[in-house]
């Protein structure tokens, strides 16, 4: 259990504070990037085993952080959990072909995040 | 007298429904048969007195028989059957005209209704293109779906998690506080945003659509500089119901600016004078009156109706067209109404004008249809005055159509691939949607 570590890349401060609140109490160690542009670079050096990645963020779109990471062989692997605005399909749609492990719609559920969290860790081997 | 080269038409049809005999008619307005057929082919002219004698003969008003308001209806039902190519009982092309005749009533609804649902078609497309792509839109909904968000995950944490911290209560507490004020303030901005939509009402049509049909309302004539009535122009304007947004009002604005520095380059009373004196031939009025084509063409386009000519009320149509070829002013007549969203006929002379500025290029046309419609086209394109030395060169093209008298060589063009039954057309970019139908020979008996 211990340093189960997520890399939050949200760039809405109070969706990121709830999400960090939820997970800490699960027992991850939760970190957040709110640039986009900045959130690779971050999970380079983080090495988290778990990604939550929002679809819309300034500096880059999370589908292309999604498709650099899929494209890279040593984070190819990495589980990450995209957020995608609700009734958005094209969205969704993108977002699985990018090569995401699961998604959810905004606005989710605070228990969903955490079961999709644990669920994608678990499938990694990480849990 | 010029008339309207579709007169002959008219009466030919006219009789045709009669049921007369050609050589009948010839006889009891006191012409020969093959004089008349001369005019029923639109070959020869038709007098004032003669028109009177024909109209009088044929059962029918003067007006009509001359000015053919029907050719616009005619137009129009041809236009409603092209709309719907699949239905199991196709509509009766070659009997449009009867049914015109038997029914005006029905047949002006069935148009007026067609040009509505036309209107409303146009809107719905704009509606959806606005909603996919208004960025303001966009942008609102992810400002909601945030707002949403935080606030539904703060509020469940506060509500689910027993012995919460009272730092923590507090942290998400002011962040429901805070998420609150922003959707206010978010509902409150889409709102305006839909208010101004719902607004805009019919501002949907385009700006040229709008100015068009304010235009059309006076019927293409604005009242001459420097009296009284064109002082109220401006106020008009601002009033106008077609006119139901800035980018159209400003548009009608720019038009009057020009239509009425026409008028001033090349006024009403010597027009008229020199027109009676050299024809209607515009590179003849522009060297006599030392103006441009365009000034020309323009006030052709769109003289009084009871201008004193020599023909009497002189029927007009004027396209203009910018580099692209997109129409920019379309002043349409009987028997010419240009597409008002589509490409225009690429064999039309604006175009061949477009490929070589500066040259005038003059054509008879022969508008494709049941009834063939000759126009004499007068087409010239030149670059728009720069307005920097640094701006790039803008390319204008314009035609002037007036009717064809005689039986010159008339090169075949038609209106829109979409309505246009040529289906040998090397120029055809899209397939027309009327079913292809050859005029019908008249029966034997009725004809001579």
């Amino acid at each position: 259990m211990a340093n189960r570590q997520i890399l939050l890349v949200e760039d809405e401060p109070h969706i990121a504070e709830a999400i960090r609140f939820i997970l800490t109490r699960a027992g991850w160690q939760v970190a957040i990037e709110p640039d986009g542009a900045a959130a690779l670079g971050r999970i380079r050096a983080l090495r988290p085993h778990v990604v939550v990645l929002d679809l819309m963020l300034p500096g880059r779109s999370g589908l292309d952080i999604l498709t650099d990471l899929r494209a890279d062989p040593v984070l190819a692997a990495l589980p990450v959990l995209m957020l995608t605005a609700r009734g958005q399909d094209r969205d969704r749609v993108a977002a699985q072909q990018a090569g995401a492990t699961a998604y959810l719609a905004k606005p989710f559920a605070n228990a969903d995040v955490l079961a999709v969290v644990e669920a994608i860790a678990t499938q990694a081997g990480a849990g | 007298m010029v008339r309207f080269a579709l007169t002959g038409t008219r009466i030919r049809e006219r009789r045709t429904l009669l049921r007369l005999r050609q050589a009948d008619l010839a006889r009891s307005v006191g012409i020969s048969a093959a004089y008349l057929n001369l005019i029923e082919h639109n070959r020869r002219r038709v007098g004032d007195a003669l028109l009177h004698r024909l109209a009088g003969a044929l059962g029918i008003s003067v007006v009509a028989l001359a000015e053919g308001a029907k050719a616009l209806l005619f137009d129009g039902l041809r236009a409603a059957a092209a709309t719907d190519p699949a239905m199991p009982v196709p509509p009766e092309l070659d009997r449009v005209e009867e049914f015109a005749s038997l029914f005006p009533g029905w047949a002006g609804l069935l148009v007026n209704r067609q040009d509505r649902v036309g209107t409303l078609e146009r809107m719905v497309e704009t509606y959806a293109d606005r909603l996919s792509h208004d960025p303001f839109l966009l942008d609102a909904l992810h400002e909601l779906l945030s707002g949403v968000t935080a606030l539904r995950a703060s509020a469940s944490i506060l509500a689910e998690t027993e012995d919460l911290e009272p730092e923590w209560q507090h942290r998400f507490l002011h962040t429901i506080g805070t998420e609150g004020e922003r959707l206010a303030e978010t509902a409150e901005a889409l709102t305006r945003h839909l208010d101004a939509l719902v607004q805009a009402g019919t501002g949907l049509s385009a700006p040229l659509d709008q100015m068009e049909a304010w235009l059309a309302a006076l019927d293409w004539h604005l009242p001459e500089p420097d009296t009284p009535e064109a002082a109220t122009l401006q106020a008009q304007i601002r009033s106008a119901p077609q006119l139901s947004g800035d980018p159209a009002r400003d548009m009608a604005r720019r038009y009057v600016h020009q239509a009425q520095a026409d008028a001033r380059a090349l006024p009403l009373r010597p027009m008229v004078q020199a027109i009676a004196r050299l024809g209607l031939e515009p590179a003849r009025l522009a060297a006599q009156f030392g103006v441009s084509l365009g000034v020309v063409f323009r006030r052709l386009a769109t003289l009084p109706p009871d201008a004193d000519l020599p023909g009497g009320r002189l029927s007009a149509g004027l396209v203009v067209c910018d580099g692209s070829g997109t129409l920019t002013l379309r002043r349409p007549m009987p028997g010419f109404t240009p597409p008002r969203f589509g490409a225009a006929c690429p064999l039309w002379p604006l175009y061949a004008a477009l490929c070589r500025p500066m040259q005038p290029l003059y054509t008879v046309i022969e508008m494709a249809g049941r009834m063939p419609r000759r126009f004499q086209a007068f087409a010239f394109s030149q670059p728009l005055a720069p307005s920097r030395f640094d701006a790039p060169v803008l390319m204008e093209s314009m035609m002037l159509v007036l009717p064809a008298t005689g039986d010159a060589q008339a090169e075949p063009v038609g209106l829109t691939c979409r309505v246009c039954p040529r289906d040998d057309c090397a120029g055809r970019n899209e397939p027309a949607l009327l079913p292809r139908h050859d005029p019908q020979p008249v029966p034997p008996g009725l004809g001579v």
